[in-house]
């Protein structure tokens, strides 16, 4: 059986082609202001690397903030189902998935299948997810790549005291101001994203072992802050961006039965 | 095909005209040379109803809401307190009901009447300021009876005379600032309708444990208003019992009020106005709001009765007693509305969840729906100490987070999806009618 899964990012469109459980292709372009026609390309890009015509495809999942946009989806399931349903397939012994990304930070507690037992959302708020680390490498004239290493090269720790993402970018540009090295400030940057966070996933409880899913997963800084944080060591598969298509692509298999 | 039958309730026009009526009758009360006085939704109505039958209420919370519910007027009521100076996160019924001064617009029409005077009682931080400043803006009198006496459970009779010394002030407090003889009798019918109407709501309440729910949550935000507005009056206890024993025929037809109920759920704390399309949106999925300790304790007078179940209180005329003095009056009157759900979890919020708990296992439900309210410090004190007893004891609980009174705070989109995912926890699947709909 043929399907593919969606995920729909408030930044980046994720697709995955599923072929019995193998994946056969993968395709990420930046979602924009048309999400629809960007979930069409990247869906078009996903099909084109398997190696498979759209048409032959069984079923179509979405998931993500603009899983309805997609056309092209027959169903859709939620990032909370989608994230524990990746996570089940390619780390089936968590029990906790953290799955951060652009916009919305999330924390999971799941039972063996995958299925969801309680979830916690963070709120407006983005200072619990990867666009904030995004505008503070910008306010530190450094790559994102960069930024995440060079909180690696610190080991002081700064609190920052804001609770919003508009106060705690003043705090940076104050920290800026007072000659704080760089990568003291990144590792305060990462460390006030990852408290949030870890203060989100309590409210679910930790039960070990927990994966960490989402783009923010790539970031080296955060990972180790988060490591930190729960005081543990978070699993991360490869992928990491991919695990909600992924799930989705496997929830479209189910649905298809 | 509908799983059960449903029909709209024969009382909901009656229920309009009644609530349209108190402010109507608060509006003209002048003219006809009445008095009128404004206080809080828990404030002590039956004691200035001891003045003469025409004297008239607007209780704060409920014109909060109905201001909410126009977005328009509410934006800029919202507004004309923040141009005063007043923070964001304070009540938002307060700001809406001191924007609705500050710009003499009336939701119902004209201008803002003014109080003769201001009669409140207090328990949240709000509630005390909230009336000082109409006092002081409008420049009328205000009295204020303090119950923080501690919860029900440690009653005793220095705690309940705390609060029956206050009232007995404010009777000769309420002869001297409106000149009036105050008359006990009429006081004693204010208390004996104020049992009457607020057991009568929790025996209401009672009825939704029926499979299918008579009543849904959303129904019932247009019904308790009237306990809301004057739990002391005659028409508000007759119209309850009505209402009660239209409920009743309702279970005993089968009658829903949502028809393919499949899953139970209650919520917590003020919805958010402007949104209550939340509710709906529930019901694609089959799911039914059955009330929550908001809509049963606000102002439903409950009682644990021998085999541990939740039921409404026994009334003193039901318990076959006469009230034949004021102080007598006043003494129930304390005693009854500090038994009131809640405001016992204002010192202890494992009180809450107990009772949160109760209706999970009495009601027969699935799931609990937590509004974390950023504009009712109030209700949603201790509310995320809930959440963790809720979880723990088993039950699965969402949290969405909003404003019962500020629509900026609302973000419908998040809290739609967060519902998706609570479902799907639950293993609800849209209904193939909303689907394809
Ligand atoms: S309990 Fe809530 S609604 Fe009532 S006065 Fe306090 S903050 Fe406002």
């Amino acid at each position: 059986m043929l399907t593919a899964g969606i995920d729909m990012g408030s930044k980046f469109i994720k697709t995955l082609v599923l072929k019995d459980g193998m994946v056969l292709g993968k395709a990420i372009v930046p979602t924009g202001f048309e999400p629809s026609a960007s979930a069409s390309k990247c869906l078009e890009q996903a099909a084109s690397e398997a190696e498979v015509d759209i048409s032959s495809i069984d079923h179509i999942t979405s998931t993500g903030a603009g899983r309805k946009a997609a056309s092209e989806a027959n169903t859709d399931i939620t990032d909370v189902g989608a994230a524990a349903k990746g996570v089940a397939e390619l780390i089936p012994e968590a029990r906790t998935v953290i799955d951060v990304g652009a916009e919305d930070g999330r924390g999971i507690k799941t039972e063996a299948d995958g299925k969801v037992v309680d979830f916690a959302v963070n709120e407006k708020c983005a200072a619990g997810a990867g666009a904030f680390a995004e505008a503070m490498s910008r306010a530190l004239e450094v790559t994102l790549e960069e930024f995440g290493n060079l909180s690696l090269k610190s080991d002081k720790t700064i609190p920052m005291n804001a609770q919003c993402a508009v106060f705690a970018e003043s705090e940076v540009v104050s920290l800026v101001h007072a000659k704080t090295p760089k990568e003291d400030i990144a590792r305060a940057v990462h460390d006030a994203i990852a408290s949030r966070v870890v203060s989100m996933v309590r409210r679910v409880g930790i039960n070990e072992s927990v994966a960490l899913v989402g783009g923010l997963s790539h970031n080296p800084g955060f990972v180790d802050a988060i490591n930190r944080g729960l005081e543990t060591q978070v699993v991360i598969p490869d992928n990491p961006e991919f695990v909600g298509a992924l799930g989705a692509a496997i929830v479209a298999g189910e649905r298809n039965k | 095909m509908a799983e059960y039958e449903t029909e709209p309730l024969k009382c909901w026009q009656k229920a309009k005209e009644l609530r349209l009526k108190y402010y109507k009758d608060y509006q003209d009360a002048r003219d006809k040379g009445g008095l009128r006085w404004t206080g809080g939704a828990w404030s002590f109505d039956a004691i200035p109803a001891g003045l003469g039958h025409d004297v008239h209420n607007i209780t704060g919370e409920p014109y909060g809401a109905s201001l909410a519910f126009d977005k328009k007027l509410s934006m800029e009521c919202l507004e004309a307190a923040e141009a005063k100076g007043w923070a964001r996160d304070l009540c938002s019924y307060m700001r809406n009901y001191w924007g609705s001064m500050y710009l003499e617009k009336f939701a119902f029409g004209g201008e803002y009447p003014e109080p003769d005077f201001c009669f409140q009682d207090h328990i949240c931080c709000s509630h005390a300021k909230w009336y000082q400043h109409v006092a002081e803006y409008k420049k009328v009198p205000y009295f204020c009876i303090d119950v923080s006496v501690g919860p029900y459970k440690d009653l005793d009779e220095s705690r309940l005379m705390f609060v029956v010394n206050q009232m007995h002030e404010s009777i000769e407090w309420l002869e001297k600032v409106t000149g009036r003889k105050y008359q006990d009798e009429l006081l004693i019918e204010a208390v004996e309708n104020e049992t009457r109407s607020t057991s009568a709501w929790a025996e209401i309440c009672c009825l939704n444990m029926a499979k299918p729910a008579p009543l849904d949550e959303k129904s019932m935000y247009s019904l308790y208003v009237h306990g809301t507005l004057a739990k002391h009056s005659k028409e508000i206890a007759d119209f309850y019992e009505e209402l009660r024993d239209e409920v009743k025929y309702r279970v005993d037809n089968n009658i829903a009020a949502v028809p393919d109920e499949r899953c139970r759920l209650m919520s917590d704390t003020q919805p958010p106005w402007g949104f209550l399309k939340v509710f709906r949106y529930l019901e694609k999925f089959g799911a039914i709001s059955i009330g929550s300790l908001y809509t049963f304790g606000l102002i439903g007078i409950w009682e644990t009765k021998p085999d541990g179940t939740w039921g409404p209180r026994t009334t003193p005329m039901q318990k076959g007693e006469t009230i034949t003095s004021r102080d007598q009056a006043l003494r129930i009157l304390a005693d009854w509305n500090l038994s009131k759900p809640e405001w016992q979890h204002f010192y202890d919020p494992n009180l809450k969840t107990e009772m949160m708990l109760q209706i999970v296992r009495q009601w027969q439900l699935d799931g609990v729906m937590l509004h974390l309210n950023r504009g009712c410090e109030g209700l949603s004190c201790g509310i995320m100490e809930n959440r963790l007893g809720i979880a723990e004891a088993g039950v699965p609980v969402m949290t969405f987070e909003g404003n019962m009174g500020d629509e900026r705070e609302f973000d419908e989109k998040r809290v739609m999806t967060r519902i998706d995912s609570f479902m799907e926890t639950l293993g609800m699947e849209m209904l193939e009618s909303s689907v394809s709909s």
